[in-house]
């Protein structure tokens, strides 16, 4: 159970990684470039999630 | 070579001598510090369970229809060219520590140093280790050369960029026989990330249905956007935080 575990965690940490809300933006962004089938998108969303990231760490640095 | 053969060799190539540097830092301490006949046991063990997934993955990923592959691949280097970009703009910005293989070569050494004695036989800690660092390390260049290579239908190519980032890192670690600490890796970070997703905003943004205008020549103009926005954050937040020293994140 362990090592099924410590798979699941080396599996999140490969795949998803220190902020989960760019995994789920990436999701979300691709779903909704397939509905609306515009190439701008995906650029807009990775702009906003990478802002969002980065600037959420800035700001919690009390700087 | 085209346009494109070249951004795919550059990217395979670049984030292929980035995981091999993290792989050789853990086989050099470890093997330094213990047993090299273990070290290199479980190095080759390491490898040939990377050729087996290789092997396994490899058809499988090529069978898909293209546009699956792309919007699945497309979003998997999103995600991850994202976190390293993450990483490199908060490393740069002094948010989180550099990323320093000499503390790490020092922190494996000391734990393996540090693990009991070794005998004259097999070394279950040096084989272990090694095992390990080279398994997931490899796990990421294989990744990165099945899905890019897969993406442009040349595994070949990609194959052999990641081939040849391995052996220059192998021989350059041999020739100095120490952590390759002079690697500027955040730089090599910063442009593996910007590279890995801008081709993923291409492709995912190509399987998910989306037409891009000028098609493939819109990756001329991707990266150098997704560089220059990751260049900006930089910057706002150095202009920010002008006096910040590294911080861990």
């Amino acid at each position: 159970m362990n090592r099924v575990r410590a798979f699941g965690a080396f599996l999140y940490d490969f795949v998803i990684g220190d902020d989960w809300r760019i995994a789920a933006g990436v999701v979300v962004a691709l779903i909704v470039t397939a509905v609306a089938g515009a190439w701008w998108i995906l650029p807009a969303f990775v702009a906003v999630m990478l802002g969002v990231s980065v600037w959420s760490v800035a700001g919690s640095d009390g700087s | 070579m085209t346009g494109t053969e070249w951004g795919l060799a550059v990217s395979v190539f670049l984030a292929c001598a980035v995981e091999s540097v993290e792989a050789l830092t853990i086989v050099l301490a470890v093997g330094t510090t213990r047993s090299w006949r273990s070290t290199f046991i479980g190095v080759g063990v390491a490898l040939v369970a990377l050729a087996a997934i290789t092997a396994a993955l490899g058809p499988a990923l090529t069978a898909l229809p293209l546009n699956v592959l792309r919007v699945v691949v497309g979003g998997l280097l999103l995600i991850f060219g994202l976190q390293w970009v993450r990483k490199a703009i908060l490393r740069a910005t002094g948010l989180k520590s550099m990323h320093d293989e000499e503390e790490i070569f020092e922190r494996q050494r000391q734990s393996a140093a540090g693990a009991g004695g070794v005998g004259e036989g097999f070394d279950p800690y040096s084989f272990t280790i090694a095992f390990k660092g080279v398994l997931l390390e490899g796990l990421e260049v294989v990744f990165i050369v099945l899905t890019f290579g897969a993406n442009q239908h040349d595994v070949p190519l990609a194959a052999v960029a990641a081939g040849i980032a391995v052996a220059a890192v192998v021989l350059a670690g041999v020739a100095v026989s120490a952590p390759l600490a002079r690697v500027p890796e955040n730089t090599l970070k910063f442009v593996v990330g910007v590279m890995l997703t801008s081709f993923g905003i291409f492709w995912g943004a190509e399987g998910a249905g989306a037409h891009w205008p000028g098609d493939e020549a819109a990756l001329l103009v991707v990266v150098p956007c997704v560089l220059a926005f990751a260049l900006l954050n930089v910057a706002l937040i150095r202009r920010r935080t002008p006096s910040r020293e590294q911080v861990h994140a």
